[in-house]
């Protein structure tokens, strides 16, 4: 369960550009070949920023799928299944990843003051 | 794509992106996009650049519990302590037990527990392994071993600032695991098959756990092992050689 360490390094990214004004919600970009469930993500916010100024704001989780670039046939393909980082079309493993491991904050909301 | 909302009622929904009319007013929206594993990864590249300096290769062992990271580490240590100076990392959540069982080998020891407050972390990252290794005399060492805490999801995702990743499997852990856990085996620059000994006793089809492995990572050398019998350690130790060769050339 390491969604525990990263909503503790989500809450310190989000503390250091929200300052003292309050938050309403964490907008997050999560690429699909992260190991990150969003209801444990959610869950494990809500330890980490109880009695803390983060208290009640909200996780809002974009989530994003797998694109590979080939570099043999030079296809850029979404991937083809859950398990393989395989190109999807003539199955070569050397691949670029072009989108799918993201793992960033992207906003805040802030509630109106 | 859904958006994953949890609302002040308990109630978890997800609409379209856009689509926030439900509390639209009043807010003010802040641009941020950071990554959120910068603070480790910058952690990283200090951890390796300190290897660096000093000339030392660093693997980082993972597998799940029980599949025999600490015994073939105790293996290792016995092949290669007497030539090559070492020092180990020992990642637990509370117990000093596995660093224990290292003692009197030869290689300095250091113990990370990753008791947090909430139960443990089940991984070692950058910042939890530079606390052990500030501890370690880098200058005359060779080899650092760091041995994460047992599990085949975490451990994964945070770079340390290691050369190679090693994984340890156990052939009494099923043939499905490269499928259910494929980011760990992903990463992998070698996987040790562990317990071999075992092999006789076992219905388990080592030819489909490769196949499964291959599908997930298809150039990782397999090494096969009994860090009981010491079948196989010698190869473990050669791969481990070569690694810190590698290293050592380029420095």
């Amino acid at each position: 369960m390491h969604e525990l360490s990263l909503c503790g390094a989500i809450a310190d990214i989000v503390s250091r550009r929200a300052g003292e004004r309050q938050v309403a919600s964490v907008h997050l970009r999560i690429g699909t070949l992260r190991q990150v469930v969003p209801d444990t993500l959610d869950f494990c916010w809500a330890m980490v920023t109880e009695g803390t100024h983060l208290d009640g704001a909200t996780l809002d989780v974009d989530r994003v799928d797998a694109v590979l670039h080939c570099n043999n046939c030079q296809t850029t393909l979404p991937m083809a299944d859950a398990i393989s980082l395989a190109c999807a079309g003539c199955g070569s493993f050397a691949v670029d990843v072009i989108a799918g491991d993201e793992f960033e904050v992207t906003a805040l909301d802030l509630a109106a003051v | 794509m859904g958006r994953f909302h949890r609302h002040e009622d308990g109630t978890v929904h997800s609409h379209d992106h856009g689509d926030h009319s439900g509390y639209a007013t009043g807010v003010e929206r802040v641009e941020v996009l950071e990554r959120i594993f910068d603070e480790n990864d910058h952690c990283a590249a200090h951890n390796r650049a300190d290897l660096a300096a000093a000339g030392v290769c660093a693997v980082n062992l993972m597998s799940s519990p029980g599949a025999g990271k600490t015994s073939l580490l105790h293996a290792l240590l016995q092949a290669l302590a007497p030539s090559t100076r070492i020092g180990v990392i020992e990642g637990d959540i509370e117990t000093s037990i596995d660093a224990d069982r290292l003692d009197g080998l030869g290689a300095v020891v250091e113990l990370v527990n990753t008791g947090n407050g909430f139960g443990g972390e089940c991984h070692l990252d950058a910042p939890m392994v530079r606390s052990a290794l500030v501890r370690l005399p880098l200058d005359e060492l060779d080899l650092v071993l760091v041995e994460n805490v047992g599990n085949l999801v975490c451990p994964a995702e945070f770079d340390v600032g290691e050369h190679a990743r090693a994984m340890i499997y156990s052939v009494t852990e099923g043939e499905d695991k490269p499928l259910k856990y494929p980011v760990m085996f992903r990463s992998s620059d070698v996987v040790f098959v562990n317990k071999v000994d075992l092999l006789p006793h076992l219905d388990v089809d080592l030819d489909l756990f490769v196949s499964n492995l291959r599908r997930v990572n298809p150039s990782a050398p397999l090494i096969a092992v009994s860090a009981r019998t010491g079948t196989g350690v010698d190869a473990c130790v050669a791969w481990v050689r070569e690694l810190a060769a590698s290293v050592a050339a380029v420095r």
